[in-house]
């Protein structure tokens, strides 16, 4: 049952990685890109606002950088965990 | 050389590298035919993913759309972007370390139940064949353009074209052909943009040329765009018109539909390891956010050059472009061609010998129309799906750009056909056939099941491609509500619960399945046949809830009905548990089944 503790350990890491990157994935698009947009309106940005900038390019930037973190933090997790593959 | 000429020496050799990529690579057996032996490493699955993943809907037509609405249309470029977040996150490694070919193999373990599996074959046929409506929308327009011919003549001949291309070879024939088509396609959307954006606001990147300043007006190039489709009475282009419910279960929709699509899915069972899964995710979504990044650039520049085209002598007080100028000043040759595929049309309504674009609906410009004498916009027909093939035209690029895009648009229509036509085959023959009804069939009969499937699919889709639900890009969003509402939350709760059981999750898809369907064809016309529809988007039956939006609403459905049935049943036998857990921990891949 030990490999089973270390393993359920392991899942709620991920699970928490994963969370955080969701809570992040929603604010630059659902948040700033439409919901929070009149709030960032004061906020230029090449003739128009933030939220439209997060709308049509931010949001997709934002996208990589999370895709690439969790790839990094989970080959990184596996490793401590010893569940990568061999 | 004429245009034609270029068009076809262009598209010719392009094909030659396809074909001849195929050929090369061609697949013997049936693993290698849905899977590629495993070997492919991820960057290169990354591209041929983004080759596969990007089709007439983001090449053709997402542009175009954007053009002509602005900000509300920010939702296609998030949400088919975010998709690849939920994707990479949720999906692609627990599907990997699994290890089997297809998704339908994956519900039907998950779920114990042979239902189970027939029931996600049917999900994704469904949601494939939408799909391939959509591309073939697309095909329609880029060989009646490119082939100088009408729309359908052109759709006909693309139909025979991708029939023959998708029955060449399987997925590895398809993995380095698309790695050829990612090239092509990348460098036909991004050259005439760069050129476009030099001309524009004089800097070689489109992405920044968009938030940079208009170099013949030293304005912001966003404010100089706002200022004119205002000017003409249309919506400004970077404000927010649309209704924010309704466009905020769009961008969901087409994240979740993302991340619910077989032929997308299908690419990350065929890297290596779990780890490369996880990398191979993010490669795919650089090689796309290069388009995606390039896009809303290509939409707005775009609408300025048009704007401004159609009233050259510098808005409305200079004067409408004259009929005896779209006719010889060879800046407007664009027109013309396009006139021949029945995409783009124009009527001096009033007879004044010009062609006054405007928007008819605003008030404000039917006043100044009384006082001028206008009787209507004129520019009666601007199909959004031509935008982008027209772009290099209205921007005067020279003719090998033109032929480039001509190239680039059939390699996105191509590669997602047949990469959709492949995963339909293999549903149909490997889960369908081989899985439930005839188990003993041999190698050779799954080959030739998987072929008729294709031509049956692809009769379908174009009949149907023929009178098309919407745009391209429309079409394609309709698919991945239906993959949203059906396929995603299976996979999800498969792996990320051990308590939702086979009842749970029949009938969470059919529910979901269903619901979505049912809301699609009643907006849209029962099987997409015109005229059969009780409602429009434009006044939907729930809310604000538009047919294209409510995948996010069907993917509800599912979760709630899977979780409640799960409730009521009888709970997962403890070898689908340990399933489970073992999905959920990388080490041990290598020796997932290889059948």
């Amino acid at each position: 049952m030990a490999e089973n503790s270390s393993n359920s350990a392991y899942w709620s890491a991920n699970v928490r990685i994963i969370l955080i990157s969701l809570v992040i994935w929603a604010l630059v698009s659902f948040g700033f890109g439409i919901l929070l947009r009149p709030m960032l309106s004061g906020i230029a940005v090449g003739g128009t606002d933030l939220g439209f900038w997060f709308a049509q390019q931010g949001s997709i930037i934002v996208f990589l950088i999370l895709i690439f973190n969790y790839a990094w933090r989970m080959n990184k997790l596996d490793r401590e965990h010893g569940v990568d593959e061999e | 050389m004429d245009q034609f000429t270029i068009n076809l020496l262009f598209v010719g050799a392009s094909f030659a590298l396809y074909i001849g990529i195929a050929i090369w690579a061609r697949a013997g057996s049936t693993s290698e035919f849905y899977a590629a032996g495993r070997g492919v490493h991820p960057v290169t699955n990354g591209m041929a993913t983004a080759a596969d993943w990007m089709s007439a809907a983001s090449f053709i037509s997402m542009a175009g759309l954007i053009a002509f609405t602005g900000y509300d249309n920010s939702t296609y470029l998030m949400g088919w972007t975010g998709g690849y977040v939920l994707l990479a996150l949720l999906l692609a490694p627990y599907l990997r370390k699994f290890g089997k070919y297809t998704v339908s193999e994956f519900i039907g373990d998950r779920f114990y139940s042979q239902t189970a599996r027939i029931v996600a074959v049917v999900c994704l046929i469904v949601a494939s064949v939408t799909y391939v409506i959509g591309q073939m929308t697309g095909v329609g327009v880029a060989f009646g353009r490119f082939l100088e011919v009408d729309n359908t003549t052109g759709l006909l001949i693309g139909a025979a074209v991708v029939f023959a291309y998708a029955v060449f070879g399987g997925m590895k024939g398809v993995t380095y052909t698309q790695v050829a088509q990612y090239v092509v396609l990348i460098m036909a959307y991004t050259i005439p943009a760069i050129f476009i954006s030099l001309q524009l606001t004089g800097n070689p990147i489109p992405a920044l040329g968009l938030f940079g300043d208009h170099a013949a007006s030293g304005e912001p190039l966003l404010a100089k765009l706002d200022a004119i489709v205002k000017e003409l009475g249309f919506n400004e282009y970077t404000a927010h018109h649309g209704d924010t419910f309704n466009m905020l279960l769009f961008t969901l929709s087409l994240m979740i539909g993302t991340a619910g699509l077989p032929h997308v899915i299908m690419r990350f069972f065929t890297v290596p390891k779990v780890s490369d899964a996880r990398w191979s995710a993010g490669w795919a979504l650089v090689f796309i956010a290069l388009l995606y990044l390039t896009a809303p650039a290509v939409g707005a520049m775009a609408r300025l050059n048009i704007s401004e085209m159609m009233w050259p002598n510098g808005g409305i007080e200079g004067g409408a472009v004259t009929l005896e100028q779209i006719e010889n000043d060879e800046r407007y040759d664009w027109m013309d061609t396009w006139q021949k595929t029945g995409l783009l049309g124009w009527e001096d309504k009033n007879g004044d010998g010009a062609i006054q674009y405007y928007n008819d609906g605003n008030a404000e410009l039917q006043a100044m129309a009384a006082e001028k004498g206008w009787a209507g916009n004129e520019l009666t027909n601007f199909n959004r799906d031509i935008l982008v093939l027209a772009n290099p035209e209205i921007a005067n690029l020279p003719g090998w750009v033109i032929g480039l895009v001509a190239a680039g648009g059939l390699a996105a229509a191509l590669s997602t056909a047949a990469g959709l036509l492949l995963a339909i085959s293999s549903a149909v023959s490997h889960d369908l056939i081989k899985g439930a009804i005839n188990p003993q069939i041999s190698e050779k009969g799954e080959l030739l099941s998987a072929r008729i499937a294709m031509a049956v699919a692809i009769v379908v889709a174009t009949y149907l491609g023929l009178n098309p639900p919407g745009f391209a890009a429309q079409t394609v969003a309709l698919a991945f509500g239906l993959a949203a509402a059906s396929i995603f939350p299976a996979l999800m709760m498969g792996i990320f619960s051990t308590k939702v059981n086979n009842s749970g999750a029949v009938a969470g898809m059919l529910a979901g399945l269903v619901v979505t369907l049912v809301y699609i064809f009643l907006h849209k016309g029962w099987f997409f046949i015109p005229d059969t529809n009780s409602f429009s988007d434009a006044d939907p039956l729930l809310g604000t809830i538009k047919s294209t939006s409510f995948g996010a609403v069907g993917a509800a459905v599912n979760f709630a009905v899977a979780y409640v049935v799960s409730g009521m049943t009888k709970p997962t036998p403890v070898h689908i548990q340990e399933l489970v857990e073992s999905v959920r921990v990388p080490r041990g891949a290598g020796a997932a089944q290889d059948h």
